[in-house]
């Protein structure tokens, strides 16, 4: 299996690639109603790791990473990513990211959605091209270059949407619980797929999810958190071996670490986790902070 | 546009997906088809002749009564006198269908050259030019206002009720003073279409700027994207089915724009003058009105449709494209 070559910008394997000292965030809602997102959140994320964040609604770990992206500015404490701020690091465009929605541009086909970042960033058409092909290769979308976004399933959007993220080799994926609106079955093979695309790539990546078994399957570590306010209250080592696929979910080892990460998040007092794992939807807490989230991200 | 909340995805199906090698393609262009056109010209061109059968109908119940040698050139002569006697139906108040198309046929004055249709067709296309002058300044116009107020919140909330307030002037109270200003000319008339112009597309263009999903505008962020570039690539392509809609709005009130001013403005070769002379000669000749009427509106929807096609063009490949 080829390793595909993805620059870095500091090339010191002892440095983190991610840094996080001290965080708070807080949001001030229109009536002056504070909000603690998160409180003394301290975290380090080795390069080539696959991090994922899970916890409760409103445990704040959509913010957390969109600290990370700086998306969203931290209240208290530090960021460094690649050894710089957070700031610097998305003007240095480290960041690839994939929301939940894919958020394709309907007027584009799939590849020329896979190129707008590689226009910006002011690739030459004959490296645009190239570049949004192997993408899609990767991504196992080679035959759909010039259909719609539209014309796709849900799975499929999104894996254009990882594409994208990946095409101009940024060091870092951020997902935010990008398999949450796909069934169990499509998650699944979305799960299969990113592996597969983490091993090629050795990017590091920092996963939100609602899931304990997507958290699992994936992961090199999971860090759970615990909402009002939002901390980290374990993190927990996955010593799965790789490459997993579907017998792994089977193992006892796989078990046994789900339960840890379960009873990780209860001893967090998150008795809401039980919820979120039956219903998936996230509770109006949550929907409130990602939207206080979001809008302080554009303002 | 796609009408899916800021969270949900805006996919078609997520429940089942098939392998991944062989998902299918969806075929594009909803709502469009040839059998279903042929059906909406038809229903159209049915509509159309129901309204003339009852135009003609009112007029054989209760019209004055109907004395032709000589109906359209075809040899049918007519001598009838219908029942009743509506106040409504007299041949001033509402002449016969085949009367005003005869009139469009006749000469313009006794004596000339020129049929009523030639004249009326020349003038129309004089008073698009000054339409579609004030059209295209009137959307930049729009495009520019809709582009500050949408990046600086101080300026929209400045000028929006202005520009709001700015369309409750009624427009034949504006014309003269429009042509105190700029003088008895084709400007005055321009500017007045521009004035009628540039209010849908500023109102349009502030939604359709915003209309992008906040997550692209993050992604764009995440790109280090700069303003221009993400109103190059996001915003504008984005507000394009908004900006659409306004312009076809626009199209037909830059016309109704330059008729106005015509008047005020002293504009002989245009139909608003024309309108305003039948208008006096009403009288001796209401099939002239009518016809000039005809020949207005007929601009109007030829202009809508020009934009209706640009539409179409502009926007193909995108969902929905091909409704509205």
């Amino acid at each position: 299996m080829t390793v595909l070559n993805v620059p870095h910008s500091t090339p010191d394997p002892a440095v983190p690639v991610v840094r996080i000292a001290a965080v708070d965030k807080t949001f001030v809602s229109d009536h002056a109603r504070v909000t603690t997102a998160l409180q003394g959140i301290d975290l380090e994320i080795r390069r080539g790791e696959f991090v994922s964040l899970i916890g409760p609604s409103g445990c704040g770990k959509s913010t957390l990473l969109r600290l990370i992206g700086d998306l969203v500015a931290p209240t208290a404490g530090r960021v460094l990513v690649n050894d710089k701020s957070a700031n610097r690091a998305r003007r240095d465009r480290d960041y690839g990211i994939v929301f939940q929605a894919p958020v394709l541009f309907d007027w584009r086909s799939v590849e020329d959605n896979v190129k707008l970042p590689l226009e910006l960033m002011g690739y030459d058409a004959a490296r645009r091209t190239a570049r949004a092909r192997e993408m899609l290769e990767l991504v196992e979308l080679g035959d759909f270059l010039h259909h719609h976004p539209y014309q796709l399933s849900g799975g499929m959007q999104q894996r254009v949407a990882i594409a994208r993220a990946l095409a101009f080799e940024p060091s870092i994926l951020l997902m935010d619980e990008p398999f949450g609106a796909l069934d169990e079955m499509t998650r699944e093979r979305m799960n299969q797929e990113v592996q597969r695309i983490w091993e090629r790539t050795g990017i590091t990546v920092v996963f939100v999810t609602h899931s304990i078994p997507e958290a699992v399957f994936l992961s090199s570590r999971v860090v759970v958190m615990s909402s009002r306010p939002g901390r980290i209250t374990d993190v927990v080592e996955i010593d799965l071996p790789r490459p997993r696929d579907v017998a792994t979910r089977e193992q006892r080892r796989y078990f046994e670490l789900v339960t840890a990460v379960r009873e990780a998040l209860r001893r967090g007092g998150a008795d809401a986790v039980v919820a979120d794992e039956l219903g998936g939807e996230p509770g109006t807490f949550g929907g409130s902070i990602d939207r206080a989230a979001v809008e302080g991200g554009i303002g | 546009m796609t009408s899916a909340g800021p969270i949900d995805p805006p996919s078609r199906s997520t429940a089942t997906e098939p392998a991944i090698e062989a998902a299918p393609a969806i075929e594009a262009v909803p709502g469009g088809g040839l059998h279903s056109r042929t059906r909406q010209v038809g229903t159209l061109v049915a509509f159309g002749i129901g309204v003339l059968l009852l135009w003609e109908a009112v007029k054989w119940l209760g019209g004055v009564p109907w004395r032709f040698k000589d109906v359209l050139g075809t040899g049918l002569a007519i001598d009838y006198s219908p029942p009743f006697r509506f106040p409504f139906a007299t041949d001033l108040n509402l002449p016969h269908w085949f009367s005003v198309l005869g009139a469009l046929a006749a000469p313009v004055q006794r004596n000339a050259q020129q049929s009523l249709g030639e004249y009326l067709v020349g003038a129309a296309l004089y008073t698009w030019r000054e339409a579609a002058l004030g059209f295209a300044v009137g959307a930049l116009l729009g495009l520019v206002l809709a582009t500050l107020f949408v990046h600086s919140r101080l300026l929209e909330r400045a000028f929006v009720p202005y520009v709001i307030a700015s369309q409750t002037i009624p427009i034949v109270a504006l014309a003269p003073m429009i042509v105190y200003a700029f003088g008895p000319n084709v400007t005055s008339v321009v500017v007045i279409a521009t004035y009628l112009t540039f209010f849908p597309v500023t109102i349009a263009m502030i939604r359709g700027l915003r209309a992008p999903d906040p997550r692209a505008l993050e992604l764009m962020r995440s790109y280090a994207a700069g303003r221009w570039a993400i109103y190059r690539k996001v915003r504008l392509p984005a507000s394009l089915p908004y900006l659409f809609t306004a312009l076809k709005i626009a199209a037909t009130a830059s016309i109704v724009g330059a008729i106005i001013g015509e008047g005020p403005g002293g504009i002989p070769d245009g139909l608003g003058r024309a309108i305003i002379n039948f208008n006096q000669q009403y009288i001796s000749g209401p099939e002239k009105l009518w016809a000039a009427i005809l020949v207005s509106s007929l601009l109007g929807v030829s202009f809508f449709v020009l934009i209706r096609a640009a539409e179409l063009v502009v926007l193909r490949g995108r969902p929905g494209a091909a409704e509205g």
